[in-house]
């Protein structure tokens, strides 16, 4: 395997992880959050964190492209505390990643913190807990498997990623460059034996990921009630 | 001092509303009794702090402000135990993990021990077992014990024999009068059994479409013909009494009820002990002159102090019997016939009544 080829596939795990652990920082409150609201405005969040399931991605790679020149506020605002541009950078294909993948990290994890009954955080809270404690001690438990599911969703999706990485980080080898984008330039060229490597790899990969997380959930599904 | 104040405006579903202005005693067994969708429950969640009633309520209890109108102290801080009437016990804890989930949250050496509730509760066996193995009378039992080793100040009890059946619910009864012998802990008992009132309470607070209509000791109000009580279908009396001998040969015990002897079917009960005997008004016939050869046993001498009319073909009585009052349902033409005028000499035919379960030695 070529340099280029580790380089890709260090970066895309990088960027993976680095995608999943921020989307569970992030995820996680915005997820309680809509899962304890009634009807009514907060559905706008829920449409808003849902968009990129339906949105072509390179319309959220222009919108991103735009907002991360270097003219606009984000733009000089990281270029004055970091000293470097963020268009075209890994730091910018982190936060197109984080919200690209955002829904698939948020929707499992709303729904199995709706499947949390509010009367047991009730019963909680009579006995002492305080809402941290209570999230720690009874939603988090109850809801583990979710989070691996999450998480798992995320970093899948991360590493599927094509039309945004390709419209707001463009194409530069360890910097920007991850395996989808390296299985393009593979075919775009005509090394379609590379290129096989590559997606043959990436079809193994999600496979067997998405394989252990369906026979898992099958073997042991949460109860809630006898 | 020592009660608890509440003032409470609480709106619920469909222009409910519970409203609230009153005293309850801040010690013994309190039991809110009135029929479903009257705001029972409305009332210990306002308790508890799980639900907010409208600005301006008060909630006091021992000097101690939950609720003023610039205060609302959360459910975690108020000490407050509650026992819901579906057990919510964490499912992915085991029985001893639920128990430790109270008393790990409350502060250090205070309240009861776990050996001590799991002895009182008989929870001995469960510890092992998930929430999921244990039937709905273990459940609740396991409830109990938790909500104990949370140290509160007050216990609240939301129908929790509403989902058992007959035995478990007597067995959960007789562990709860036990806990409110031993414990000196405040208690409000939710519930539309008045049996199950009859048996624990000591203070009654009826409760009617968000309104109390009514409160007072037990014993009273279960004995006046104002109360909406009375006019129930199982009204029912409550007298105190002591246990005397118990007849083996007949299987029969005494209990004497101010200077009068009553003769119960029961198990041999240990002599000396107070009782609770539960006569239902409708169980009681009276008479002018002592029947010779009734097949009644217990005809005690007792005084008509009142008597009301209960709906077209019915006539409720009021009996003194010393300083004790038994209610008779008869109807509107025995007492036209016998001519019942207040202050009436009489004797009362007490078909049935129930001596109610002690709670000294609720572990035979």
């Amino acid at each position: 395997m070529s340099t280029a080829e580790l380089d890709a596939i260090y970066l895309t795990i990088a960027l993976a992880t680095i995608t999943t652990v921020l989307l569970l920082i992030l995820g996680t409150p915005l997820a309680w959050w809509l899962s304890r609201q009634k009807a009514g405005w907060p559905a706008w969040v829920e449409a808003l964190v849902a968009m990129p399931l339906i949105l072509p991605p390179t319309v959220l790679g222009f919108y991103l492209l735009l907002l991360f020149a270097p003219d606009t506020a984000l733009g000089s605002a990281w270029e004055r505390l970091t000293g470097t541009r963020l268009a075209f950078s890994f730091s910018a294909l982190v936060m197109g990643s984080v919200i690209y993948s955002l829904p698939f990290v948020v929707q499992p994890l709303q729904t199995a913190f709706q499947r949390v009954p509010e009367s047991l955080l009730h019963a909680a809270a009579t006995l002492g807990a305080r809402p941290l404690d209570q999230f720690r001690s009874i939603v988090l438990p109850l809801t583990r498997r979710s989070f691996i599911t999450a998480a798992s969703l995320g970093f899948a999706h991360t590493v599927g990623e094509f039309g945004v990485v390709l419209m707001i980080g463009g194409n530069i080898p360890g910097e920007t460059q991850v395996l989808s984008i390296a299985l393009y330039d593979y075919v775009e060229s005509l090394q379609f034996a590379e290129a096989h490597r590559l997606a043959a790899g990436l079809v193994v990969f999600s496979m067997a990921l998405l394989f252990l997380l369906y026979r898992r959930d099958r073997r042991d599904s949460w109860r809630m009630r006898a | 001092m020592n009660d608890l104040t509440l003032q409470l405006d609480c709106r619920g579903q469909d222009s409910f509303r519970l409203q609230l202005d009153c005293q309850l005693p801040g010690s013994g067994v309190t039991a809110i009794y009135g029929s479903s969708g009257g705001g029972k429950s409305t009332l210990l969640d306002c308790i508890a702090g799980l639900r907010r009633p409208e600005p301006g309520g008060l909630i006091r209890f021992q000097g101690e402000d939950w609720l003023s109108p610039d205060l609302f102290v959360p459910p975690w801080l108020r000490r407050v135990a509650y026992v819901f009437q579906d057990s919510r016990l964490f499912p992915h804890l085991d029985v001893k993990q639920n128990l430790e989930y109270a008393s790990r949250r409350c502060p250090a050496n205070s309240g009861t021990s776990m050996q001590q509730v799991v002895r009182w509760l008989a929870l001995g066996e469960l510890l092992n077992h998930n929430p999921a193995e244990l039937s709905a009378g273990q459940r609740q039992r396991v409830a109990i014990g938790r909500a104990l080793l949370s140290a509160p100040k007050l216990l609240l009890l939301d129908e929790p024999l509403a989902n058992l059946d007959h035995a478990a619910s007597q067995q959960c009864l007789a562990c709860l009068q036990h806990l409110a012998r031993e414990l000196a802990l405040p208690m409000l008992y939710v519930s539309h059994d008045i049996e199950e009132v009859s048996q624990l309470a000591d203070h009654l607070v009826l409760l009617e479409q968000g309104r109390i209509v009514d409160q007072g000791s037990l014993l009273d109000l279960c004995g006046r013909l104002d109360s909406r009580l009375s006019h129930e279908e199982q009204a029912a009396a409550i007298l105190l009494g002591t246990i005397g001998t118990h007849d083996p040969d007949f299987a029969l015990t005494e209990l004497e009820v101010e200077g009068e002897t009553l003769l119960l079917g029961s198990r041999q009960q240990p002599a000396g002990q107070q009782r609770r005997l539960r006569v239902p008004a409708r169980d009681v016939s009276v008479c002018r002159q002592r029947p010779l050869d009734s097949s009644i046993l217990n005809i005690l001498p007792v005084t008509l102090t009142q008597l009301e009319e209960d709906g077209d073909a019915r006539v409720l009585l009021r009996l003194a019997l010393g300083s004790q009052y038994l209610l008779a349902r008869i109807t509107r033409k025995s007492a036209n016939r016998l001519q019942l005028k207040v202050g009436d000499p009489l004797f009362a035919q007490i078909k049935s009544a129930a001596l109610l379960m002690e709670s000294a030695d609720h572990n035979e």
